[in-house]
């Protein structure tokens, strides 16, 4: 079945089963791979991307769904070679280990700015607890998001 | 069945088209890079083994440990611009290469930092003498006026200077390696020592990094591979017709080994389904998860040696020191304990993963893995094993993979992936499913630790009897000066398949002595902190825990009736202490951890902040071991595959973490990756025992709260 997608701001029609994931979509289909399997259950928060303004397990997301809203990936945060805020953010405060969660982790985050941009620490680890960081690099996370949430206070 | 993407299709004007043919990708290339290289990594008394200067001044380092997120491409990277004096972005590793790095045992046991560190700061050093050499052969001065720094060699009498490059132009640097350079010492260090940020964080927080299960070549297929509905099973027959039937998949049946590969996972997935096997259940009935430390003690007197973990040592032979029998026989007080851990899973977000890519030259077929593994020449030569090749015609790749934890030592999805391509005639990529890791990797061991100890009434333990069976030697002797001492492991006969793990059994060991010594200091009305410190001897030990317990305040009363805990441990060269406050109630039974303060010295620090990423990263891991993690089975079957069955440590279940370290620049530098885990649960243990009065001496310690795991 053909669906048309807006991923990351560019119209694509994919001729796929529309019961398929947006997650085996996105990363076999149009190679965007940053968005990562780590569950398949909706438990770990890998795969996040927006739809719309809307933090989403793509691995829960039949691609069929995801036609009704514009998808965000991690590739489509970086701005004219500019990282995204909460990138860059991830970048300073060493908010990684492998790796493997960041992408899921910070469109969780951008989310989160996005409906709460002065979030306290408390709405942070609440916000972010679906996304499961198995290298333990929770506070430097939380640290990233509020960093990002301070800048924005900023005059 | 249409679901095959076969096009990708403008639908107007101002749209982006993304052609098939486009999307091919730059991988095709990886496995053609630098050939320059191949050949030169067996010589490794050689600078060319380790590294390369090309006309331009880039560096390449080579070197066969791996990145799993434990951060040594940015140490490595350190050592090399350290002692070469060459500016850190000119440097670039190549790591995990079977044919191109020189051979390595393993990235496991902590030994980057201390071995192949130096190995490399060796390399530097010898480069940046050669590179001298030949600016004083250049210029005909005497060399002793020459420095090297920033990637040049500069005359300090006539501020004249060359690049690396321009010096090697490119050359293969033969000579030897020098002993006898000495490597800068810490308190001279300016990039070593100093937080680097992470190497390759912008391709990871822009999703362009590529992990092995992001990879894709022309062609490429998705495998999925059989398995059995429970361990033990073997394949009595099957009928793969109806999966031959689902358009475009590949069925590869190869002894009992079964499985598929199509154009997309869900083509796979489906063809997979479709297969009709039949299995022969094992003869005899398994032991379950609650009846496997009974199992465990039990068979340890006929299991056939058989080890936990990455690593040979323990097992054969007791450490026996002093006469404990007549100790205990004498002692003011005497206490006698069985302490148990369960299995637990390594759980890395990146399952295992592989693709292999046949390919046919002059000499015979060739075999590539790319794959995530932290023993690619053990993997390498799992291959060569399961396919009889020769080693030459394998080459194993390991892109910087989605962490492993001591998990992924083994090559069981190499080897499939390689199956499936073979029979398959094109690249193949096989990514375990979550359920597959749960049901098919190794675990942590199971364990019964039974310790016997007696105290003098002034609080000077006396005698030690230990005796692991099954989880493991690692740090099994304490760190405690006891004339008196039993020490012992008892190899058991596992139901599970066991394996290496983060800091080995030093977890389990470190929680039953540590556990056990807080009891001998309130059996003697002593302060568990005075009383460890009155039977330390190593002054570095003792100052870890002092540290710690200063700045978490020890002695205070703590608010609201938490308890607080304490313990310490050495292992790998690192001491590691931690204080911990918990919530927790005694008629609910629920636990929290409130806070946790820990120190920790592993010599001199190369990046700080990696290293306090690697400590509290490691609290946080071993928190999930402490109070939750656990591996159900019974019969063969693992009952709880599912992430949302086998609860990790979430954003919610960190306490606020305070590291100190301790840098001392005058002790070689050691690993960090695994000792800080290893004094989490004892400490949090005592402070549930501080709150509540309930005594918890099984790992976990709280997975349905305090009462439902107290023994």
């Amino acid at each position: 079945m053909l669906i048309e997608l807006d991923v990351n701001g560019r119209r694509q029609r994919v001729d796929v089963d529309p019961d398929r994931t947006l997650l085996s979509v996105l990363r076999e289909e149009l190679e965007l791979t940053g968005s990562k399997y780590g569950c398949g259950e909706g438990e770990c928060g890998a795969c996040t991307v927006l739809l719309g303004a809307r933090a989403v397990r793509s691995c829960q997301t039949p691609v069929a769904k995801a036609a009704a809203a514009p998808v965000t990936t991690i590739e489509g945060l970086e701005r004219e070679g500019r990282l995204h805020p909460l990138q860059q953010a991830f970048v300073d405060e060493g908010a990684m280990q492998c790796g493997y969660c960041t992408a899921g982790m910070i469109m969780a985050g951008v989310s989160l700015l996005k409906s709460t941009p002065s979030p306290t620490t408390d709405q942070i680890v609440r916000g972010m607890n679906g996304n499961v960081c198995r290298c333990g690099a929770y506070p430097q996370i939380v640290a990233a998001i509020e960093r990002v949430a301070s800048e924005g206070k900023k005059p | 069945m249409t679901t095959r993407r076969d096009f990708l299709k403008e639908v107007g004007g101002g749209l982006v088209v993304v052609l098939v043919a486009s999307r091919v990708p730059a991988l095709a290339t990886l496995g053609a890079e630098p050939s320059l290289h191949a050949g030169e990594a067996d010589d490794t008394d050689r600078i060319s083994a380790w590294l390369h200067i090309d006309e331009r001044g880039a560096v390449t380092v080579y070197t066969g440990k791996v990145e799993f997120g434990q951060g040594i491409r940015t140490s490595l990277t350190q050592h090399v611009a350290e002692e070469l004096r060459a500016p850190v972005e000119s440097i670039r590793l190549v790591m995990g290469d079977t044919e191109l790095t020189p051979f390595d045992m393993g990235t496991f046991g902590s030994r980057s930092t201390p071995q192949m560190g130096l190995q490399l700061r060796r390399v530097g050093a010898s480069a940046r003498e050669l590179l001298i050499g030949l600016a004083a052969e250049r210029w005909k001065v005497d060399r002793s006026r020459l420095v090297a720094e920033n990637g040049r060699i500069v005359d300090t009498q006539t501020k004249r200077a060359l690049g690396f490059g321009e010096l090697t132009a490119g050359r293969r640097l033969t000579e030897t390696i020098t002993a006898d350079v000495a490597p800068k010492p810490a308190t001279a260090w300016t990039i070593a020592g100093s937080s680097l940020p992470k190497v390759g964080a912008r391709d990871i927080v822009t999703g362009k990094h590529q992990y092995t299960s992001d990879m894709r070549l022309p062609g490429m297929l998705y495998g999925r591979v059989l398995r059995a509905p429970q361990m033990g099973a073997t394949l009595a027959n099957v009928d793969t017709s109806a999966a031959s039937a689902v358009k475009s998949a590949v069925v590869v049946h190869d002894g009992t080994f079964v499985g598929v590969a199509a154009p997309s996972s869900a083509e796979a997935k489906r063809a997979l389904e479709a297969i009709r096997p039949t299995w022969t259940p094992p003869s005899e009935p398994q032991p379950s998860s609650t009846s496997v430390h009974e199992h465990l003690k039990r068979s340890s007197s006929r299991a056939s040696g058989r080890q936990a973990g990455g690593e040979g040592g323990g097992g054969a032979q007791p450490f026996v020191q002093g006469n404990v029998d007549a100790a205990l026989a004498s002692a003011d007080h005497k206490l006698a304990r069985t302490y148990t851990v369960a299995y637990i899973a390594h759980v890395p977000l990146e399952p295992r993963a592989a693709l292999a890519q046949w390919t046919r030259g002059a000499e015979g077929d060739r075999l590539t893995v790319w794959t995530g593994t932290q023993r690619p020449f053990a993997v390498r030569d799992e291959l060569v094993r399961a396919l009889g090749l020769v080693p030459e015609r394998v080459r194993v790749i390991v892109p910087d993979t989605g962490s492993g934890y001591g998990g992924k030592h083994t090559g069981e999805v190499a080897v499939e992936a390689a199956r499936l391509a073979r029979g398959a005639g094109k690249p193949v990529k096989l990514v375990w499913s979550r359920e597959e890791e749960f049901r098919w990797a190794y675990f942590r061991p199971a364990g019964v630790i039974d310790v016997g100890a007696a105290v003098s009434e002034d609080g000077a333990i006396t005698a030690w009897t230990f005796d692991n069976y099954n989880s493991g030697p690692a740090a099994i002797r304490p760190s405690y000066a006891i004339a008196n001492q039993r020490v012992a492991f008892h190899p058991s006969d596992s139901p599970l398949r066991q394996g290496s793990y983060r800091g080995l059994a030093a977890t389990a060991n470190n929680f039953a002595r540590e556990m056990h010594v807080d009891e001998l200091a309130r059996l003697v009305s002593m302060d568990p902190l005075a009383f460890r410190v009155k039977n330390i001897e190593d002054a570095r030990l003792r100052a870890v825990l002092e540290a710690a317990a200063e700045k978490f305040g020890w002695g205070k009363k703590p608010e609201r009736g938490n308890g607080v805990g304490i313990a310490c441990g050495f292992e790998k060269g690192g001491y590691i202490a931690a204080c911990a406050e918990v919530a927790a109630d005694r008629a609910s039974g629920a636990v929290k951890i409130v806070r946790v303060v820990a120190a920790f010295d592993c010599g001199a620090v190369v990046n700080p902040a990696g290293l306090r990423s690697q400590i509290s990263g490691g609290i946080v891991q071993g928190i999930g071991g402490a109070l939750f993690e656990a591996v159900d089975f019974e019969n063969g079957v693992v009952r709880n595959a599912r992430l949302a069955q086998y609860r990790v440590p979430r954003f919610l279940d960190v306490p606020e973490i305070a590291v100190i370290l301790i840098n001392r620049k005058d002790q070689p530098s050691m690993g960090a990756g695994e000792t800080p885990i290893i004094a989490i649960a004892p400490a949090v243990g005592a402070a549930i025992y501080d709150a509540t009065g309930i005594r918890v001496r099984s790992l976990p310690m709280a997975r349905n709260g305090l009462g439902a795991s107290t023994t």
